[in-house]
């Protein structure tokens, strides 16, 4: 071939690429609710795997929908819908009516993901909007229907939450550390997601290991609770283990999007978490802070970012 | 011991294993020469020569008056074809004397003194009649490095022998096959600007360079021979300074404000030869490489060689090739024509076939921080590149844009393929183009 018909491609160095690609990323993110999904279908059988599935196919079906209209790139191949919809069915109790993770699947990516402009552009982790629409909605459906899928004894009908916040009212004693075994390996008064700690933190150890996450979003969010509580009188094993925190802290806490670029930034996000989830938890009307927490802390990114940045190299201290 | 490194950048992959193992080649003369006039910082040369003339190897082509330049030299004997504008390396045209060489390759040398009659000033003069500039990319005119002025005297003397560009093996090859000038080029550096001590910082990758310098240096009590962890970009002269000697340069200082000088090992090599050979810088060894390259080598090159040329020399091209890059995959100038000659600061000449030589459909950033973690300067790239595309250059001066060493870690890992270097020039352009204004 003579040289004069190369076809060369001229474009600024890097000239290799050693990169994950989005829908790698939101593979492994998948990849790491996968214990806790499969936790939650053993748990709760048929009808978690009705609300995952409606959920999932409602964000994606949004997702299109909403492209399409707007006559942009249909980017449902990326993955981040499929995340957004397994998310928001690990947050919901299992046995909600048909509608709602359709609603919520809706919510999520229209009003918390597309109409910011998409991918990339949302302020506000959008299955946690989902789950706090969903809750002021209709929070009796929220809050009530998981304990009729199973036939429980009383004590684990009611969230152990719930009873936390009555133990402390003083309505009646009760020794929180019974809760410490049935939060790891199977809780069945909760949300589809929150059945087991532990598999909760194998699939969060692959998203560590993997890098995907960043270690010190769940270190501050599980280090900030477990220093708090005992000052506040509260039990920091109890609270770590109870409720959507582990869930929270590894998977809602730590998308991209919505939460701080820097190093120190996202241990300073993980704190405020924490802070703010036992603040709730404590101070508050609602048994569970998570979901707010790490929607307060979404709406403060843009100000941690703006003021937690790395010291510049040759750039001395206090200049 | 852990070998010390710098904070933040990223573990490549080498890819050297095509041609660390080639001891350097010299080739056969090429058909013609094309030699620029302007191949450092500073200011271009004037033509010595006309169309016509007999030139003989080492005589000088090309020199200016100015201090910040460096002349150019014949590195063929033969007759002036032509003094006419040439493409160069960086995208644009140069003045460029064209050489057909007639193969009897004689010679003229630099004068130079008896070794124990150098001193100091005699050092640079013959640094600068012979042409040397830094010979890793950044060709600035070496007698100027050596010429540090009195209120910043330079303690240490750093070699730079990361060579942490993937592909790339010139470096490596020359610190095993020309030890013994590398070693007498430290010193010569070390007498000359009256420093006390000499460093040679060398990737662990490289451990056969670094028994070696460390076998002849054992009794030399103020050279160090200090194993760098393969990092990149543990080459650029601000992160070897900081892992070898912990100070960090300025943002808006250079190694000197510091009292430190770094050298690429070519650029040492070249030095010795100049001092006690008299030799002009006119060729250098290259690395011709790269998975769309037939048979990969390490040559050793006369200026103004063209690309052409030298992938005829390695057996051609392995399938159809999408990209010919200058330098390395990580900081080197694509081409779009194989007629570009070989220059003082070509380290490399690296082909990449079709499939890898992808055009790159940046997506919105998703923050994911990767750019943050890997940025050897701590800067946050995705910002940059942010306040870029929405033309607020002030605030990406603020960012600190023009502290960007362009290392282009941040696009190799970005998951949403953003060109950040692209939007990186176009501020620094605006912003340098400012400040002279």
């Amino acid at each position: 071939m003579a040289p004069e018909e190369l076809e060369l491609v001229v474009s600024v160095p890097p000239h290799i690429r050693e990169r994950e690609e989005v829908f790698q990323i939101m593979f492994w993110v998948i990849l790491g609710l996968l214990p806790a999904t499969l936790g939650g279908i053993y748990f709760f059988h048929f009808y978690a795997i009705k609300v995952i599935v409606l959920s999932i196919l409602a964000a994606v079906a949004t997702e299109a929908l909403f492209q399409k209209a707007r006559r942009l790139p249909v980017t449902i191949n990326d993955g981040s819908a499929i995340v957004t919809g397994l998310l928001l069915a690990l947050c919901l109790p299992p046995k909600v009516p048909w509608w709602i993770p359709v609603v919520g699947g809706f919510i999520a990516i229209f009003l918390g993901k597309q109409i910011f402009g998409g991918l990339g552009y949302n302020i506000f982790n959008p299955a946690l909007v989902a789950r706090a629409v969903l809750l002021l909605s209709w929070a009796e459906h929220m809050t009530k229907d998981w304990y009729t899928a199973l036939k429980v004894d009383a004590i684990a009908r009611a969230s152990p939450l719930f009873l936390a916040k009555q133990v402390k009212m003083g309505l009646f004693q009760l020794d929180l550390t019974r809760f410490y075994k049935i939060c790891l390996f199977g809780n069945p008064s909760g949300c589809i997601g929150e059945v087991s700690v532990l598999l909760l933190l194998i699939g969060g150890g692959i998203l560590l290991w993997r890098e995907i996450i960043d270690w010190r979003i769940p270190a501050g969010f599980i280090g900030s609770v477990a220093v708090l509580c005992p000052l506040l009188g509260m039990d920091p094993i109890f609270h770590v283990l109870a409720g959507g925190l582990i869930l929270g802290a590894f998977f809602m806490a730590t998308d991209y999007v919505t939460s701080p670029i820097t190093p120190n930034g996202r241990l300073l996000f993980g704190i405020g978490c924490g802070v703010i989830t036992i603040l709730l938890r404590s101070y508050s009307i609602l048994l569970e802070g998570v979901t707010y927490a790490i929607l307060f802390m979404n709406a403060c990114t843009p100000l941690i970012d703006k003021y937690i940045q790395p010291r510049r190299f040759g750039v001395s201290k206090g200049k | 011991m852990r070998p010390r490194t710098f904070e933040r950048g990223i573990y490549l992959l080498g890819r050297k294993e095509a041609t660390q193992n080639k001891p350097i080649e010299d080739i056969p003369l090429p058909p013609e020469v094309v030699i620029p006039l302007h191949q450092h910082v500073g200011a271009p040369c004037d033509p010595l020569v006309q169309k016509g003339n007999r030139v003989l190897v080492g005589q000088k082509i090309g020199d200016t008056d100015t201090f910040i330049s460096a002349p150019i030299h014949a590195s063929v004997s033969g007759e002036v074809k032509a003094i006419e504008p040439h493409p160069y390396f960086m995208g644009t045209e140069v003045l460029s004397v064209v050489v057909v060489p007639d193969g009897e390759q004689e010679e003229v040398r630099l004068e130079v003194p008896d070794q124990d009659k150098l001193t100091p000033d005699r050092v640079r003069s013959i640094v600068r009649e012979a042409g040397i500039v830094g010979l890793s990319g950044t060709v600035f005119p070496t007698h100027v490095k050596l010429l540090p002025p009195k209120e910043r005297p330079i303690d240490s003397v750093i070699i730079n022998g990361c060579e942490c560009e993937p592909y790339l093996t010139g470096d490596y090859r020359s610190m095993l096959e020309s030890t013994e000038s590398l070693i007498v080029g430290l010193k010569i550096i070390l007498m000359t600007v009256g420093a006390k001590k000499g460093y040679f910082g060398i990737g662990v990758d490289k451990a056969e360079a670094i028994k070696r310098i460390e076998d002849l240096t054992a009794r030399e009590q103020n050279i160090e021979v200090v194993p760098l962890d393969t990092k990149y970009p543990q080459g650029s002269e601000r992160h070897l300074i900081k892992a070898i000697l912990g100070r960090e340069v300025p943002r808006d200082g250079v190694p000197m404000d510091i009292g430190v000088l770094v050298q690429n090992v070519a650029t040492t090599i070249a030095i010795t030869q100049a001092v006690r050979e008299g030799k002009p810088l006119m060729e250098r060894v290259l690395t011709v490489t790269g998975p769309g390259i037939k048979n990969p080598k390490n040559l050793r090159v006369k200026i103004g060689t063209v690309a052409r040329y030298l992938i005829e020399r390695c057996g051609g091209f392995e399938g159809e090739p999408g990209k010919i890059i200058f330098g390395g995959v990580m900081r080197g100038e694509a081409q779009f024509s194989l007629d570009v000659p070989v220059v003082k600061g070509s380290q490399g000449i690296v082909v990449l076939p079709k499939e890898m030589a992808e055009i790159s459909s940046p997506r919105p950033c998703i923050r994911c921080g990767r750019c943050v973690k890997v940025c050897p300067m701590s800067l946050i790239p995705a910002f940059i590149v942010t306040y870029v595309m929405e033309d607020k250059i002030d605030e990406a001066n603020a960012a600190g844009v023009l502290e960007c060493i362009e290392c282009g870690a941040c696009g190799l890992i970005c998951p949403a393929e953003i060109p950040f270097i692209q939007y990186i020039r176009f501020a620094k352009n605006i912003l340098l183009k400012e400040r002279k204004t």
